[in-house]
């Protein structure tokens, strides 16, 4: 009904007023609706379940050659090659397997906050202060200059905070400094859709799983995660439980629920049927910044990269922590488990990314 | 700062909430008994639970002896 009117045309009678009025009570509504549905806390439906064994994690591999702060990285869907971006505007190409960079890339910009691998392997996405995303073929000549290849495809007004590609190489998603994300076309770079809602910077967007249709999740500085319909540009769900930013964003393997990273040191997981946060996991010990998140495989374990330079492994399902991982000497500010799920990988300000199985 | 914009901000924002207040939603015992069975059923392909051994984990290389 009145959902799909013009919002410049008002409906007869409606006023500011009563338009604040009617905001009041439907935030209210939300409210009352999401908390009759509150009958248990996760944890406590996870009591009856094993808990899990001991919990032994090493570095087995250390990237090294950024010069400085690593800011992104993202796997191949070949489990063995990674694409790492930093702020001293390289894009590294490795083989996380022998250590060995096979591309690199010097970005015109610093701080090169996003950077993505094509479904293919056969090219990658990155962008930062440049507020672009621009896509590089791999040559499989290693002395090709890959900076001539180039295609700029994404333009926003401010810094590109996060990239990825869709189901294909045909199109890219993005989220921005400037509080949107939005869908591009990679050939013609044109915009297919935007995406309006935050009101501030948005971090951090991931996909959902391909098996459950044409949505994603994205968080920001605004303390809020947004769920989007892709094809409508609808804000399909809203939750805004966090105190602080929103650093990273991602789906559940289910692709039923999300997990959050913050700078209120917390991670929190959203379930999307229930509407409400299911979760916390925090300790009155880690006062730090989560920066970045991941699930292994079977959704079970959250992996977590803090501004304190620890990792903490948590049991998503009873809440507790499992393992900290230390080795980095800086804050680690992305962290991906591999496509295969037998190992994941952390990106650090030290300057180094670590393979830990 | 016009009273207009003030009004098409507004109901953008009101709009969004009914949109909102109408989805369906379950309880949170059924919701994570759900995400539950999705860990239980996924946990045997979940090489970090199972613990996946030397000779199958390509990061994990095995050590090798050398005989003086």
């Amino acid at each position: 009904r009145d959902a799909c009117a013009e919002p410049h045309q008002l409906s007869k009678g409606e006023t500011i007023h009563t338009l604040k009025t009617e905001s009041e009570t439907l935030k209210a509504k939300l409210e009352e609706e999401r908390a009759k549905l509150h009958d248990v806390e996760l944890h406590q439906v996870a009591e009856k379940i094993e808990a899990l064994g001991q919990f032994v994690m090493k570095t087995r591999r250390t990237l090294k050659g950024h010069g400085n702060k690593v800011l992104c990285m993202d796997w191949c869907r070949d489990k063995r090659r990674i694409v790492s971006s930093s702020q001293d505007g390289k894009v590294i190409v490795w083989d996380a397997y022998t250590t060995n960079k096979e591309h690199a890339v010097t970005m015109p910009c610093t701080w090169v906050m996003a950077c993505a691998y094509a479904p293919s392997g056969c090219a990658v996405a990155c962008g930062g202060l440049d507020n672009k995303c621009s896509v590089y073929p791999l040559s499989l000549d290693k002395n090709e200059n890959l900076a001539a290849k180039k295609k700029s495809v994404a333009m926003h007004t401010n810094y590109l905070s996060s990239c990825s590609f869709t189901n294909s190489d045909m199109q890219i998603l993005t989220s921005s400094g400037d509080g949107t994300c939005a869908l591009w076309d990679v050939e013609s770079g044109q915009l297919l859709q935007s995406f309006h809602g935050h009101s501030a910077d948005v971090l951090s967007l991931n996909l959902a799983p391909s098996e459950t249709g044409n949505t994603f999740v994205s968080g920001g500085c605004d303390k809020k995660a947004n769920v989007w319909d892709m094809r409508s540009g609808q804000n399909v769900q809203s939750f805004e439980t966090h105190e602080s930013d929103i650093n990273c964003v991602k789906y559940y393997p289910s692709g039923d629920a999300f997990a959050t990273g913050s700078d209120d040191a917390t991670c929190r997981l959203y379930d999307l049927r229930a509407d409400r946060e299911v979760a916390i996991y925090s300790k009155e010990s880690i006062i730090f910044g989560a920066s970045s998140v991941d699930f292994s495989l079977s959704g079970r374990l959250l992996f977590a990269g803090y501004n304190d330079y620890t990792i903490n492994v948590w049991d998503v399902l009873k809440g507790t922590r499992v393992a900290i991982l230390f080795g980095h000497e800086n804050r680690v500010s992305t962290v991906r488990v591999s496509p295969d799920g037998t190992a994941f990988c952390s990106g650090s300000w030290d300057s180094t990314l670590r393979i830990w199985a | 700062m016009s009273g207009s914009s003030n009004i098409v901000a507004m109901k953008k924002i009101v709009q969004q909430l009914r949109f909102e207040a109408n989805i369906n939603r379950v309880k949170v015992s059924q919701a994570a008994a759900e995400l539950q069975q999705f860990c239980i059923q996924n946990a045997l392909q979940d090489p970090m639970l199972t613990g996946v051994s030397s000779s199958t984990n390509p990061f994990r290389t095995q050590k090798v002896c050398s005989f003086l």
